[in-house]
């Protein structure tokens, strides 16, 4: 398939009276890396989390590889598919969140083997070298016994990202990922985006980071009130935007 | 006033000695404990040199066969108690939190109802189900039967007040549960569903084992209370501990050495427990600093 990796068609999302996504259209192309801008509350985390499924969409659609997530169409209707369909369909996506969210009673090395154990049900035998391999690839191949706790913020980043990629995702969504880091751990957990980004990994990647974006992104998007007000070249959007509030945005960020 | 004679100067340390550290003094603690210390020798004397404790009475009857078998019974009552009474409480706890507004509700009225009749009561009741409902069947809801017991045969004391007891304590361990549940981040939710983990899975392996932290230290506190609690039972004339040393002094008088028993026994078994949750706690603590 060369369709996109994923392609949002006029998405809507409420919370209550809160009109939070309203009618965002974005595509992003395999291998890409998307950077998405937007000042608090524009509905970056909402829409980063309609991808996987964990909000439902009021209107519109989200397909990820071609596949419409959460819902099977027929005619003109859309159908909810069963948890279990859902939960399969989020192995094929990583999610990446900013306050970690690690097992805490579960060792490093669990952490990573949750998942492809129980949810894809791969064996054990295959899975546990994967693991092995993922924490060499983040740098912490001697942390597979250690308990989330005892690591630093940078280092329980870092286990999240392998924890993501055990899954071998297709795609990979990072909601701020260094936002709840100390400054100085902030590059350590880029580095390895940025490994990944080389690597020809898809995904999109939720961040203040000015610098990260111009360096890694193929496109940046720019969010504003519940819709993507500007997309383009990090060229483009970064240094030269077409819209008032992407220039005031990144005045301020810079 | 340059800056050179604002600064200390550093302390002089003879022969590069580091200086010792002198702790403080505390004498009212000192006063205190010494009080304490004489109270308790005071109070240890009163129970050896007084012969009315009867203490030979008392190591006669601590191994009788008869309290042993009564100990026993209690260990037994609290068992099932515990077991069916926190699994049922685990099952309204999930109700609770569910988005169902039904079985929300039917937990919520469980709660109620069973928090708020005295345990003695409902002991009562389920001992005199029978003259209520002097048969029980089985069979499909409001269609053809296929078993018809006797209530009598079915619910005898023991069945009743495990019954009693269970449900009693499910009202108890549901909310304990569900403050558990509620205690857990999250984000473990979110995280564990990102990662596709199906829904028994979940619960089982990433927020009940989270979740425990909270439940067990009020667990422990539920059970000891129980083993204590089971002691309500004697008014079904269950043999068990505190029914059995009410027979034996009713028997042969000697009322404060067989309390002295049944107390001991409490204490072994509260004793055993308590040890029991410190284990059980460092296991769900893992992890954590
Ligand atoms: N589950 C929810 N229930 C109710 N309101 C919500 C919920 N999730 C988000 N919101 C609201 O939706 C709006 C957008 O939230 P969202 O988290 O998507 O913004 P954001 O762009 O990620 O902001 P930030 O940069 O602060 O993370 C906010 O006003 C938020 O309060
Ligand atoms: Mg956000």
């Amino acid at each position: 398939m060369n369709g996109p990796m994923v392609e949002l068609r006029g998405v809507h999302k409420s919370f209550g009276a809160l009109h939070v996504l309203r009618g965002v259209d974005l595509e992003v192309r395999k291998g890409e890396v998307l950077v998405l801008l937007g000042p608090s509350g524009s509905g970056k985390s909402t829409l980063l989390r309609t991808i996987n499924h964990l909000e439902k969409v009021d209107r519109g659609s989200v397909r990820v590889d071609g596949r419409l997530l959460g819902y099977r169409q027929a005619g003109d209707r859309l159908h909810e598919l069963p948890e279990r369909e859902v939960l399969r369909q989020r192995t094929q996506i990583g999610f990446v969140f900013q306050a970690f969210n690690l097992f805490p009673h579960l060792t490093v090395r669990q952490n990573l083997t949750e998942a492809p154990l129980s949810a894809q049900r791969r064996p054990r035998a295959e899975v546990e070298p994967l693991a092995e391999r993922l924490l060499t690839r983040v740098g912490l191949a001697d942390k597979a016994d250690a308990y989330p706790r005892t690591l630093s913020g940078g280092q329980q980043q870092r286990v999240a990202i392998a924890r993501a990629l055990a899954l071998e995702p297709k795609l990979l969504l990072f909601d701020e990922p260094t936002s709840a880091l100390d400054p100085e751990l902030v590059g350590e957990v880029l580095d390895v985006i940025k490994d990944l980004a080389r690597g020809g990994t898809t995904m999109i990647v939720v961040t203040h980071e000015i610098g990260f974006a111009r360096e890694v992104a193929d496109t940046v998007a720019f969010m504003d009130a519940g819709r993507v007000v500007e997309h383009g070249p990090p060229a483009q959007v970064l240094d030269d935007p077409l819209h008032e509030r992407t220039r005031a945005f990144i005045g301020k960020v810079l | 006033m340059t800056l050179r004679e604002v600064e200390t100067p550093p302390p002089r340390q003879e022969e590069g000695r580091p200086p010792e550290v002198v702790t403080a003094r505390h004498p009212l603690r000192w006063l205190g404990a010494a009080v304490v210390l004489v109270l308790l020798a005071m109070v240890v004397s009163a129970l050896v040199t007084n012969p009315a404790w009867e203490w030979d009475v008392v190591r006669q009857y601590l191994f009788a066969p008869s309290v042993v078998r009564s100990v026993l019974l209690t260990l037994e009552l609290t068992v099932l108690a515990i077991g069916l009474g926190f699994a049922l409480g685990t099952v309204l706890a999930l109700m609770r939190l569910s988005p169902n507004r039904l079985l929300s509700a039917v937990a919520w009225g469980y709660v109620w109802l069973f928090r708020s009749v005295p345990l003695i009561l409902q002991l009562l009741f389920w001992y005199n189900l029978a003259l209520l409902y002097p048969r029980l069947s089985v069979g499909v809801p409001f269609g053809p039967e296929f078993f018809d017991f006797g209530t009598m045969d079915l619910i005898g004391p023991l069945t009743a007040a495990v019954l009693g007891l269970a449900l009693h304590q499910a009202a108890y361990a549901a909310e304990i549960v569900r403050g558990g549940l509620l205690s857990v981040d999250h984000g473990q939710r979110e995280a564990a569903a990102a990662l596709g983990l199906p829904p028994a899975r979940r619960l089982f392996r990433i927020i009940l084992p989270q979740a425990m932290r909270t439940i067990v230290p009020n667990a422990g506190n539920e059970i000891i209370g129980l083993v204590k609690g089971t002691s309500v039972v004697y008014i079904m004339a269950l043999p068990e501990l505190f029914y059995q040393v009410q027979v034996i002094y009713n028997r042969n008088g000697r009322v404060m050495a067989l309390l002295l028993v049944a107390a001991v026994w409490y204490l072994v078994l509260t004793t055993a427990l308590s040890i029991a949750q410190h284990y059980v706690e460092r296991h769900y603590g893992r992890g954590r600093a």
